[in-house]
C-alpha cells in the first residue's frame, strides 16, 4: 500500500492554513454581525418596550409595618410596650473623612473592635446616600451627647425604631411572653403579605397567643426610584393598621406581691377571681428578663437560661405537673358524701395505717400515732391520710375518676394561653391504655390522697379550687379581659363563656366540705391555723405535700438529711371569704417541704393583698 | 543620539521597545482599549465601588506581568514543553475530582495549601498547544489516524471538566482543540458529516445533562416560562439591554443594574450593564473593538513561523471570539445561560490572567519570528 508522504510540505501548508484562516476570519465577522443584529432588534426595534419594563422595574411596593399592639393589666399599667431604640448611623456620601469621623466619635460612645469591623464590613455593601448603622441600642446619655455635638458631625445620624420592651421584665415573663425575631417556621404559619417588613413575631405567652391581633394589618407603599434607588415620590400609599391593645386580667401589683412571697423557692402561684375566672395573678419562679430575647439573645444567655437545672424558661403555672398531695382531700371527700360512699357524721378510726384486706403493706398516716376517730370534717381540717383510705376504697377508681373529673382534673383548663399541660387523673382505662397493666386496690388508695399518678398544674388546682369556692359554678380562667382596636375608642369586653355547672344531689354536701377548709385555718388543730389568725372574715384552705421521691416501707422521712432537691413540694389552695368568695390560690413551692409552714403563709400575703384594695374588700 | 540621521530605518523608541520586549504594539492598544473599557463599566456595575476597582486593577497587573513573562518564551520552547504540561493538565484534572474543593455546587478549585488553583483554566491554552504540538511534525492535512488521536487528545480534558461541572470551560477547551483541527486542514466533508451525527445526538446528550442544564435551555427557549426563577436573569438582562436604546442611559444611569435587577452584574452578566448605560452605539464601538484584536490575532497566526506556532496562535485569536460570542449570546438571550466571562471586561483574576497569557503567547509567535528567519 503506498504509504502517504510523510515530508511536510511547509509551503503548501503555511498556504492551507492562509485559506483556513480567512474562512475563520469571514466566519468570525459573519458571527459579529449576528450579535449585531441582536442588539439592533432590543436596542431600536423592541427599545420602547424594553424602556417601560424597565420602568416598572423602578416602582417598587415597599410594606409599611404595623405598630404593635400594647398590653396593659387590669389597672393599665403597661406591661408590653415599643420604646424607641436608638441607632447611630453615618451617611458615607456626607462624610469626607471617615476614619476621622470614627475616631471623634469613639471619643463620646463607645465603638469596639467588633462594632468597627462589622461597620466596615457594612460600608462596602451600602450604598452612599443610605444610612449605615454603627452602633445599636444607644444609650440614653450616648444620644444626649450626640445630640450635644450634633454640629461636628455631618452625615452622623441618631434613628429611632420601635423596639418591644417590658417594663416590668421578671415579674410578667411567663405570662406575657416576648417577641423575637421571626424564624422560618414561623413565617409559614402567619400569612407572609401581612409579615412583609415585620421582623419580630410573638414567641411565648400573651405575646403568642394573641399574635393576631397584638400584630395588626401590613400597609403599602408604591415608591418611584431614582437609579440610586433614591426614594423620588410615593405613588399611593394604604396605612397600617395598628395592633390592638390588649387589657389582661392581671394584677401587676399583686403580682408583685405573690411573686416576693413566694421568693427563694422554685414554683408557682395562681390567682384567680373565682366568679369570672379572671387570673389575677401568675407566677412562675425562677423567672427571666424577657427583654433579652427581643434583640436577639446571646448565645451565652440564652444557654444558661436552658440549661440551669431550676429551669426559669418554663412556665410551671400551666406547664408544670406535680402531684396534688393532700389539696385533693376536699374533693375527694365531696365525691364521698355525693356518692353516698360516706356520711357527713360518720367516724373512721385513725391508727396511723391502714391495712387491704388480704395486703400486707402498711398504708402510712403522715402521723405516726394516727388522728383517732376522725369525721369528714377533721379529715380535712388535720389531713388525716387513712380517713381518705378507707374513703377511696369504699368509693374506688372509677367513681373517684368520675367525680374529679368534673372539677377539670386531668383537663386542660383552656386558658389562653399556648403550651398548657393536661395533667393526669388516672382510671382503669387511662392505665390500660397507657401502660397496659391492669389497676392494683393499693393505687386507689394513694389516689385518694393526691399521691401516685395523678398529676396537676397550679392553674389546674386554682380552677378546681374555684369550682369548689363557688359551690359548682364553672368560669373557665382567663387572661383576656379587653381589647382596644385601633381606630375605636371604645374597649371591647371579651365575654368568656361559662361552662356547665358541677351539680350535686344534695347542694347542703358543698357547705361540709368548704367547712373542713376553713377549719384548715380556723380551727385551733388545723393543720394552717397560724395563717388564719387576724382575719375579719373567714378564709378556706387545704394544705398539700407532694412526694418527691417514694420512700421505702417503714423507712422514716427524715428532711434534716435529704437533699433540698429531694424534699418534698409544698402546696396550698384556699380562697376567701369562705361565703361569698373573692379570691381563689393555688400555691406551689418546691421542695418547700411543708404546705402549711411554706404555702400556706404565701397565699395569706397574697390574699391579704388583694382584700385591701378596693376591688377585692369585703363587706362585713 | 547615532541613530537620528538613519531615522527612516529606526522606528520610534516606543516602538523599539515594543519589540525589545516582545510585545505587538497593534494587539496592546485593542487589549489597552477593552481594559480601559472594562474599569469605566466595572465602576458602574459594582456600585461604584473604589474597592472593587482596586482589585481589579491589581489583577489585570498581575495578569499584565504574566503576559509580559510569557511574550519572553519563544514559541519552540511552548512547543517543547507542550505534551508535558498537557500531562501534567490533565492529572490536576482528575485531582480535582477526586478532591476538589467545592464551590458553587461544581468542583473546580484544587488547594495547594499556599494558592487554590484552577487546574480547568490552564487547559484552555494547553489543549490547543498540545493538539498543535502533535500536529507539528505530522504532515498536513491530517490523516484519519492523525485526526483521531487527536480528536482524542481533545475529549479527554473536555469530559474531565464537562464532569466539574464546568460547562462554559469545557465547551472553551473543546472549541480551542477543535479550532487547531480546524485551521490543521480538517475536511469539510468530515466536519458537515460531524455536525449532522452532532445535532442527531442531541436527544442523547439532553438525557445526559443536570437538570439545571436542561432548565437552562428550556429558559433560552421560552424564558416566560418560569419568569422569576430561571427565566429571570435572561429577562432582566434583555430590559437592560433594550432600555439602553441607541444612546445609552449614560454612565452610571443605568436603573436595571443599580437597582440590581441583574444577575453577576460585576461579571458574566456586565455586558447588560455596559449596553445599557453606551446603547447600540457602545456596543457597536465594542464589537468593533474585539473583532480587530481577533483579525490582529488571526494575521500574527498566518505569518507564523512554523506550523506549530500558526496552528497555536490561530487558535488561540479563536478562541477568544468563541468567548465573546457565548457571553454576548447568552446576556442578549440568543445562547442559553453558561458560565462564560465577557474577555477582558468581566470582574475576576482567573480568566483575565488565562487570556494575557494567550496574548502573550501571540505576541511570542509574532515577534521571535525575525529572530528565527534566517
Amino acid at each position: 500500500m503506498p504509504r502517504r508522504a510523510v515530508i511536510k510540505n511547509h509551503t503548501l501548508e503555511a498556504l492551507l492554513f492562509k485559506r483556513r484562516a480567512l474562512v475563520a476570519a469571514i466566519f468570525s465577522v459573519l458571527i459579529l454581525l449576528v450579535l449585531l443584529a441582536r442588539l439592533v432588534y432590543l436596542q431600536f426595534f423592541e427599545f420602547s418596550h424594553f424602556a417601560s419594563l424597565s420602568e416598572n422595574n423602578r416602582v417598587r411596593l415597599s410594606p409599611l409595618v404595623p405598630n404593635r399592639g400594647l398590653i396593659y393589666d387590669r389597672n393599665g399599667v403597661v406591661l408590653a410596650e415599643n420604646r424607641p431604640s436608638y441607632q447611630l448611623e453615618l451617611i458615607p456620601e456626607q462624610i469626607n473623612d471617615m476614619q476621622q469621623t470614627l475616631s471623634d466619635l469613639g471619643e463620646i460612645v463607645v465603638l469596639d473592635d467588633d462594632v468597627l469591623k462589622r461597620f466596615k464590613r457594612l460600608l462596602k455593601r451600602s450604598r452612599k446616600f443610605e444610612g449605615v448603622p454603627l452602633r445599636t441600642k444607644l444609650s440614653e446619655e450616648e444620644v444626649a451627647k450626640l445630640a450635644v455635638n450634633r454640629h461636628r458631625f455631618l452625615g452622623v445620624e441618631v434613628k429611632a425604631t420601635l423596639g418591644r420592651f417590658y417594663p416590668l421584665s421578671k415579674s410578667m415573663a411567663h405570662v406575657v411572653g416576648y417577641v423575637g425575631r421571626i424564624d422560618e417556621n414561623e413565617l409559614k404559619r402567619v400569612d407572609e403579605a401581612n409579615y412583609k417588613g415585620s421582623t419580630h413575631i410573638g414567641k411565648t405567652g400573651i405575646e403568642r397567643y394573641y399574635e393576631d391581633q397584638l400584630h395588626g394589618l401590613v400597609g403599602y407603599k408604591n415608591i418611584f426610584r431614582s437609579v440610586q434607588g433614591r426614594e423620588l415620590r410615593v405613588l399611593d400609599k394604604i396605612p397600617p393598621v395598628p395592633g390592638s391593645n390588649l387589657w389582661l386580667t392581671l394584677d401587676a401589683r399583686l403580682q408583685k406581691v405573690a411573686e416576693k412571697a413566694l421568693q427563694g423557692f422554685s414554683g408557682s402561684v395562681v390567682v384567680m377571681k373565682p366568679h369570672t375566672g379572671e387570673i389575677l395573678a401568675m407566677v412562675s419562679l425562677p423567672a427571666f428578663d424577657p427583654n433579652l430575647f427581643v434583640h436577639g439573645i446571646s448565645h451565652k444567655d440564652y444557654s444558661r437560661l436552658r440549661d440551669s437545672p431550676d429551669r426559669p424558661l418554663f412556665n410551671r403555672s400551666i406547664m408544670g405537673q406535680y402531684p396534688p398531695g393532700s389539696t385533693v382531700k376536699p374533693f375527694v371527700g365531696l365525691g364521698g358524701l355525693e356518692t353516698r360512699s360516706i356520711g357527713y357524721k360518720e367516724q373512721i378510726n385513725c391508727t396511723g395505717h391502714y391495712l387491704l384486706p388480704n395486703e400486707e403493706r402498711k398504708y402510712r398516716d403522715w402521723k405516726k400515732t394516727g388522728h383517732g376517730l376522725v369525721d369528714l370534717n377533721i379529715s380535712i381540717e388535720q389531713s388525716c391520710d387513712v380517713y381518705y383510705y378507707e374513703l377511696a376504697y369504699r368509693m374506688g377508681i372509677n367513681r373517684i375518676h368520675n367525680f374529679l373529673h368534673q372539677f377539670g382534673f386531668g383537663e386542660k383548663t383552656g386558658v389562653d394561653l399556648l403550651g398548657e399541660r393536661s395533667g393526669l387523673l388516672p382510671s382503669r382505662e387511662w392505665k390500660k391504655k397507657a401502660k397496659n397493666k391492669i389497676w392494683f386496690p393499693g393505687e386507689t388508695l394513694i389516689t385518694g390522697i393526691g399521691q401516685g399518678y395523678m398529676l396537676t398544674t397550679p392553674l389546674q388546682l386554682a380552677s378546681a379550687t374555684s369550682i369548689l369556692a363557688m359551690r359548682g359554678q364553672v368560669h373557665p380562667p382567663h387572661l383576656l379581659s379587653q381589647i382596644e382596636e385601633a381606630g375605636n375608642d371604645e374597649k371591647t369586653n371579651i365575654e368568656w363563656q361559662e361552662k356547665e355547672s358541677v351539680k350535686l344531689k344534695r347542694e347542703v354536701n358543698w357547705r361540709h366540705s368548704i367547712e373542713g377548709m376553713v377549719s384548715v385555718l380556723h380551727s385551733i388543730r388545723g393543720t394552717a391555723r397560724s395563717s388564719g389568725y387576724g382575719l375579719n372574715f373567714k378564709m378556706a384552705g387545704k394544705t398539700g405535700t407532694a412526694q418527691v421521691f417514694g420512700i421505702a416501707q417503714d423507712a422514716e422521712y427524715d428532711e434534716e438529711t435529704i437533699a433540698k432537691k429531694l424534699r418534698d413540694h409544698a402546696l396550698f389552695v384556699s380562697f376567701a371569704p369562705h361565703i361569698d368568695p373573692k379570691i381563689a390560690v393555688a400555691v406551689i413551692a418546691e421542695n418547700g417541704s411543708h404546705g402549711s409552714s411554706v404555702a400556706a403563709p404565701i397565699a395569706r400575703k397574697v390574699v391579704d393583698e388583694w382584700l385591701r384594695t378596693n376591688e377585692g374588700r369585703v363587706d362585713k | 543620539m547615532s541613530g537620528i540621521q538613519d531615522k527612516y530605518y529606526y522606528p520610534s523608541f516606543s516602538l523599539r521597545l515594543m519589540r525589545a520586549l516582545h510585545l505587538d504594539h497593534v494587539l496592546l492598544f485593542g487589549i489597552g482599549a477593552l481594559l480601559i473599557v472594562g474599569l469605566v463599566v466595572l465602576y458602574s456595575a459594582g456600585d461604584e465601588s473604589a474597592a472593587l476597582i482596586n482589585r481589579q486593577l491589581t489583577r489585570i497587573g498581575l495578569a499584565l506581568v504574566v503576559m509580559l513573562i510569557v511574550a519572553q518564551i519563544p514559541s519552540s520552547t511552548l512547543r517543547f514543553w507542550s505534551p508535558w504540561m498537557y500531562i501534567v493538565g490533565v492529572v490536576l484534572l482528575v485531582l480535582v475530582l477526586v478532591m476538589g474543593d467545592v464551590g458553587k455546587g461544581a468542583q473546580r478549585w484544587l488547594d495547594l495549601g499556599f494558592v487554590r488553583f484552577q487546574p480547568s483554566e490552564m487547559m484552555k491554552l494547553v489543549t490547543p498547544m498540545m493538539i498543535a504540538w502533535y500536529f507539528s511534525d505530522k504532515p498536513l492535512p491530517p490523516s484519519w489516524k492523525t485526526l483521531f488521536f487527536a480528536a482524542f487528545l481533545i475529549l479527554i480534558p473536555t469530559f474531565l471538566i464537562a464532569r466539574q461541572p464546568d460547562l462554559g470551560t469545557s465547551l472553551l477547551v473543546f472549541a480551542a482543540g477543535f479550532f487547531v483541527l480546524f485551521l490543521g486542514g480538517l475536511s469539510w466533508r468530515l466536519m458537515i458529516g460531524l455536525g449532522v451525527l452532532g445535532a442527531s445526538m442531541l436527544p442523547v446528550l439532553w438525557h445526559f445533562m443536570h437538570d439545571y442544564q436542561r432548565g437552562r435551555v428550556m429558559t433560552l427557549l421560552d424564558p416566560q416560562r418560569d419568569p422569576l426563577g430561571a427565566g429571570y436573569h435572561i429577562i432582566q438582562s434583555q430590559i437592560a439591554i433594550g432600555s439602553g436604546g441607541v444612546y445609552g442611559r449614560g454612565w452610571l444611569n443605568g436603573s436595571q443594574s443599580h437597582l440590581n435587577f441583574l444577575p453577576e452584574q460585576s461579571t458574566d452578566f456586565i455586558f447588560a450593564v455596559f449596553a445599557e448605560e453606551f446603547g447600540l452605539i457602545g456596543g457597536i464601538f465594542l464589537l468593533v473593538l474585539y473583532g480587530f484584536i481577533i483579525i490582529r490575532g488571526l494575521v500574527i497566526a498566518v505569518q507564523g513561523q512554523d506550523t506549530y506556532a500558526r496552528l497555536l496562535g490561530g487558535s488561540l485569536s479563536l478562541t477568544f471570539f468563541v468567548y465573546l460570542f457565548v457571553n454576548v449570546g447568552m446576556v442578549s438571550g440568543i445562547l442559553p445561560v453558561v458560565g462564560v466571562p465577557l474577555p477582558l471586561i468581566s470582574y475576576g483574576g482567573t480568566s483575565m490572567v488565562t487570556l494575557l497569557a494567550a496574548f502573550g503567547m501571540l505576541m511570542s509567535i509574532n515577534s521571535h519570528r525575525k529572530i528565527w528567519s534566517k
